[in-house]
């Protein structure tokens, strides 16, 4: 149903042209100096600093740990996808979170775009490329991290990358919706804290079967979980069948959040 | 009549009777989701450090972590603005309040936040009996100790920097690391010897020490004068810094 | 001048900002109960003497003394007697509007009980009673001023120092800030204050200085100022589009000066009307004419040559 409106919404009426100009802008404010670079670069450091500590560093008084199917890895092996994962999501994140409702809400950028012929579901789509673009430079380049500390397959590690991007489109559309109903800067916290209570509890650094009961069950509905697990799940080479339905979670999640994302913010700017 | 710096100090608490839902997240609830994310979920497949059970083993480390997270969380963006969005410290300035008075004022502040956090953590902690030592009583003053090592240099850092930007560094180049490898989560020791004197340079490892051996009743690596030492030359430095950053800031 | 202690006393007051002067060199003595005005356009010096003044930035050169005390020396205790209304706000914006007020008191020392009542009484002032309770970012530009103007009365100052007052407001929030200023004055405030605006320094100032390129042009009352640099009245005449300088040998002799600025002739004289006749005598026929009383703008212009606002 979802799938069908995002699809009327888009057919014949998106014109890549106009999506990619909005990317551009992106691309062009890039240029706008070293505190942004700064910010861009340092944010793929957090899940690599965490994989050290907690992965190397606990892992090496954690020693093997048991994965699902009956394996024994070492922890780092374990936590190492998870932080892939996350480093998917922080990336988009932090584009569709922060920036694009800066954009929205103060900047008027998009209040400028629109007074141009691109309409809101570009935007939408505009802003979500560009998501996806620094989502995947971060996992990119944390799958070569992975891939020399020999904490992952060279080949399994290519598998992995494609799951990264879903991960980041999912997260992406996921953050834009949201932040299109944000009120203020004081909601910000919330999300802060959401997010990083998804990091924290997501199967990232213990399987989540020894989750208490609730928890186990909160757990399996969240976007992080079915993220690390389809991850995890390349990355550690031995794929399942089961990793359709975490791939299927995030693309209902992208195609909802998109569509709400665009509709908001036609309502939003197009009053 | 009133020293200045309790003047100062009553603004900052006015602030935060309004402000204080925002950092309810940060200061309360975000140290024991790490506690029982990695002190009972990772900790089930450690065993024991040091003779006690890991999550015991960390209590001491997210307590300190706690204190400097803040401390320093505090001390950014808060401070920045009061020189570069509302000038709260030009206004403060143009009265008998001088700039040892605001420093004074908004680390004791900075302490009492740190303390109501900290006495918090002890008691969800202690309800659930891993707190054995008498010795525990010392660690709000560790952790004070530790909150003016911290929050003073950091508030003179944000006093000096030009561009806010400056702290997305601060938090990912200095403070995560901190956090990740001064002893919170492992012991240092099984750190490579040139990442460990980094370890050694930050106040967080000294702190982490000290509320360890408060929790523990154990003795700390480094005698006790020492780590104490390493915290005083923090706070001290940080304070004379502070000082020449507001005053420049202040005074053209 | 001699009997009376001066408030602010300033001989060879020099500020320098590397090579740049800012001010240099000037003299002033503030008495007691006047209301004293630094008029000048941007970048005259006046913001900078203001800062010294009120111990904030330090003399680079010269004697510089406050309630006969050392600024350098003796800034806390100084300020602690001054109320200082800086040029932007710098209101707590998260705070109510009354707690600006006491928080702001409480770093004078007031006890909580006097800067509860002080509070109350400057709210009055400021006509922001019924505003006490909200928080001071929604309020107009002109509240604002109010309010910080009130919170720089909270210590009941022996001297109040004001850095362009009114800029950045409309011309109504100016008259209520101007009737609230002129009240202080009326009470015995010693008011020093900078302006770029010549109808404010006529309207607050029993003297001032007019300052240009960091030093002191002239000193008066606007009205001995008005009298000594200009005549009594001046007509202002336009000539459509055509060229005006060759409009001054013709109007040669018709009042006692003639100056050309880009889009008018100004004419000053004694007598305006007779002024006026005479150009008409003289079969030159302007597309207007205006006849005015003279201001501290002519001083100005007569002075340096430019005009106040550019």
């Amino acid at each position: 149903m979802v799938t069908l409106t995002v699809a009327r919404l888009v057919s014949g009426r998106v014109s890549v042209g106009r999506v990619g100009a909005v990317v551009g802008r992106n691309v062009g404010a890039l240029r706008s100096g070293a505190s942004y670079w700064l910010v861009l670069v340092s944010g793929f450091f957090e899940p690599l600093l965490y994989l050290l500590s907690i992965g190397v560093g606990v892992g090496a008084l954690v020693g093997r740990i048991p994965v699902g199917d009956g394996r024994v890895v070492s922890y780092a092996v374990f936590v190492a996808p998870a932080m892939l994962a996350v480093s998917a999501m922080n990336g988009a994140l932090s584009e569709t979170t922060f920036n694009f409702f800066f954009k929205m809400r103060y900047a008027k950028t998009f209040e400028a775009i629109l007074a141009t012929p691109v309409r809101p579901i570009e935007i939408a789509l505009g802003e979500l490329s560009w998501a996806m673009v620094r989502s995947s430079v971060y996992t990119a380049l944390f799958l070569v991290v992975m891939v020399v500390l020999r904490l992952a397959d060279p080949v399994w590690a290519l598998a992995a990358f494609p799951a990264t991007m879903l991960v980041g489109l999912s997260f992406g559309a996921l953050g834009m919706a949201v932040s299109t109903l944000l009120r203020g800067w004081q909601d910000f916290d919330l999300m802060t804290a959401a997010q990083f209570s998804l990091f924290l509890f997501s199967g990232t650094f213990s399987p989540v079967a020894d989750y208490p009961g609730v928890l186990a069950v909160v757990v399996r509905v969240t976007p992080l979980y079915h993220s690390v697990e389809l991850v995890r799940g390349l990355a550690s080479g031995v794929p399942q069948w089961g990793l359709l339905g975490h791939a299927g979670y995030l693309v209902v999640m992208a195609v909802a959040g998109l569509w709400f994302a665009a509709r908001r913010i036609e309502r939003v700017l197009c009053a | 009549m009133a020293h200045p710096a309790v003047a100062v100090l009553e603004r900052h608490l006015t602030l935060y009777k309004r402000l204080w839902r925002a950092s309810l997240f940060s200061s309360f609830v975000l140290p024991v989701l790490f506690l029982a994310s990695i002190g009972l979920g990772v900790g089930g497949y450690v065993g024991e450090v040091g003779g006690v059970p890991y999550v015991e083993w960390i209590v001491p480390g997210v307590l300190a972590s706690t204190a400097f997270q803040m401390a320093v969380g505090e001390c950014t963006y808060a401070v920045f603005g009061e020189f570069r969005w509302n000038r709260g410290a030009h206004a403060m300035f143009a009265t008998r309040v001088s700039v040892w008075d605001m420093i004074g004022g908004w680390l004791l502040y900075i302490v009492f936040r740190v303390e109501i956090a900290v006495v918090v953590f002890l008691l969800v902690v202690g309800a659930f009996g891993v707190l054995s030592s008498p010795w525990v009583v010392l660690t709000p003053l560790v952790a004070a100790l530790l909150a003016v090592a911290v929050a003073a240099p950091v508030t003179a850092f944000s006093a000096t920097i030009d561009h806010d930007s400056y702290f997305a560094l601060l938090f990912r180049f200095v403070m995560l690391p901190s956090t990740l490898f001064a002893g919170v989560f492992f012991p240092v020791e099984q750190l490579p010897p040139v990442v460990r004197s980094l370890a050694y340079l930050s106040p967080l490892w000294h702190g982490v020490e000290l509320s360890r051996a408060a929790t523990s009743g154990a003795a700390p690596l480094w005698p006790v004068w020492a780590h104490a030492g390493c915290l005083l030359v923090f706070a001290v430095g940080g304070v004379w810094w502070a000082g020449w950053a507001f005053r420049r800031r202040l005074q053209d | 001048m001699s009997d009376v202690q001066p408030l602010v006393h300033a001989r060879g007051l020099v500020k320098r900002f590397g090579d740049f002067v800012a001010v240099d060199g000037i003299d002033i003595d503030v008495a007691p109960g006047e209301a004293f005005g630094f008029l000048g356009p941007n970048g005259a010096g006046k913001s900078s003497t203001m800062r010294m003044i009120s111990c904030v930035s330090m003399p680079s050169a010269g004697e510089l003394r406050i309630f006969g005390m050392d600024p350098v020396r003796e800034g806390p205790r100084i300020r602690g007697r001054l109320g200082v209304c800086p040029q932007l706000d710098n209101l707590d914006p998260d705070l109510t509007v009354r707690e600006n007020l006491t928080t702001y008191a409480r770093y004078f020392g007031l006890s909580r009980a006097q800067a509860r009542a002080r509070a109350e009484e400057l709210l009055e002032f400021a006509q922001l009673r019924d505003r006490a309770s909200s928080r001071v970012e929604p309020l107009s530009g002109g509240m604002k001023r109010r309010l910080t103007i009130a919170r720089a009365m909270v210590n009941e100052p022996d001297l109040v120092l004001l850095d362009e007052p009114t800029t950045g407001l409309d011309p109504q929030a100016r008259h209520l800030l101007w009737e609230r200023l002129f009240r202080l004055k009326q009470q015995g405030v010693t008011l020093v204050l900078t302006t770029h605006y010549m109808d404010e320094a006529e309207q607050l100032c029993d003297r001032l200085v007019v300052m240009d390129g960091g030093r002191i042009v002239a000193e008066g009352s606007p009205r001995s100022l008005i009298e000594s640099y200009s005549s009594p009245e001046v007509v202002e005449l336009r000539f459509g589009g055509q060229e005006l300088a060759g409009f001054v040998a013709p109007l040669d002799g018709v009042g006692d000066r003639v100056d050309v600025l880009p889009d008018r002739i100004l004419l000053y004289a004694k007598d305006g009307d007779a002024a006026v006749s005479e150009v008409h005598r003289r079969e030159l026929v302007p597309s207007s004419v205006l006849v005015r009383r003279s201001s501290l703008e002519d001083v100005f212009l007569h002075l340096t040559g430019r005009t106040l606002v550019e």
